[in-house]
């Protein structure tokens, strides 16, 4: 087994809209979908990366008090959940594949000293960058 | 109108919609997509889905700035770095960046920086550079100037000051 990174957590408003979101227009997997009461632990994954995933998580009791869900549901419809970057190996590509599928962009792609990086929100406004590394010399 | 909990409109921490919000945000996006054109509050506004004077307030409440103000952020960033990474003219880079005539552009540039476009241009090419470890879509949202008030107001309280500036301080 190798060690490392397993779950990173994202807040959104909706875990039917995000799932439906991650899966069927960024093309994510589902992992795990499990339901415990009103708890719902959802995780998804890139198909090329088995050993890493981004849950899908709602501010909700019994985890957090009422004032403080509503306050992160504010933050991430406000946008200021912190950044989040898709690698992938051709940004325009992978763009034109997003948007046919109806995903929102907040930048188109462009050219940075040789990377090519745009913008995307996922439906709470969790904020992502798609960037295709510059490609090394030799 | 939306604001949630029940509690008390107006001032405080009362909280605000999160759909509203999401609604604001996509202003907000479309303002740093396109940062050079005219988003008047009635576009923004139509943007977002709410009356103008709703808009305005509720943007204000949101991002702790008007949004007239937080355009001329996106505008200053984006001239900062095309002055610092192209070879473009100071005149080429105002209109580019939105402005209607040079002279406002510099009086702006150097009322929020403290410094011309051409010295802020001399200075950045004259410093060598540490920064590709960070992504260069976030870099440049970090160097975007941090406008807590009016630039009017800026201008005032540097008149205001005796002898104009705080770099002449001495230590």
């Amino acid at each position: 087994m190798s060690q490392g990174v397993g779950v990173v957590g994202l807040y959104v408003r909706d875990q039917d809209e995000a799932l439906e979101f991650y899966v069927e227009k960024l093309g994510f997997r589902v992992h795990t979908d499990a339901r415990n009461g009103d708890y719902r632990w959802l995780t998804v994954q890139h198909p090329d990366q088995p050993s890493f995933q981004l849950g899908l998580f709602t501010p909700q009791a019994p985890m957090l008090d009422a004032a403080t869900a509503q306050t992160l549901r504010e933050i991430v419809a406000k946008g200021a959940m912190p950044p989040l970057v898709l690698v992938v190996d051709d940004c325009r590509a992978a763009c034109d594949r997003m948007r046919v599928r109806g995903v929102e962009f907040t930048q188109e792609p462009v050219d940075r000293y040789g990377a090519v990086d745009a913008g995307f929100r996922d439906p709470s406004g969790n904020g992502w960058k798609v960037i295709e590394a510059r490609r090394e010399q030799g | 109108m939306g604001t949630g909990l029940g509690s008390k409109p107006g001032r405080g921490r009362t909280g605000q919609d999160p759909e509203l919000l999401r609604r604001l945000l996509r202003a907000k996006d479309r303002m740093d997509a396109a940062s050079h054109e005219a988003w008047p509050i009635r576009r923004l506004a139509r943007v977002s889905g709410a009356s103008e004077a709703h808009f305005a307030r509720s943007f204000r409440e949101a991002f702790g700035i008007p949004p007239h103000r937080y355009l001329l952020t996106r505008r200053l960033e984006r001239a900062k770095a095309l002055l610092r990474d192209t070879d473009l003219s100071i005149t080429e880079i105002a209109f580019e960046t939105g402005w209607q005539s040079l002279g406002t552009f510099g009086r702006t540039f150097r009322d929020v920086t403290g410094e011309s476009p051409g010295e802020l241009r001399a200075r950045e090419q004259a410093a060598p550079h540490e920064h590709q470890r960070t992504p260069a879509c976030f870099l440049s949202a970090a160097h975007r100037p941090d406008l807590t008030f009016a630039v009017s107001e800026k201008r005032r309280q540097d008149a205001g000051r005796m002898n104009g500036s705080e770099e002449t301080e001495v230590p």
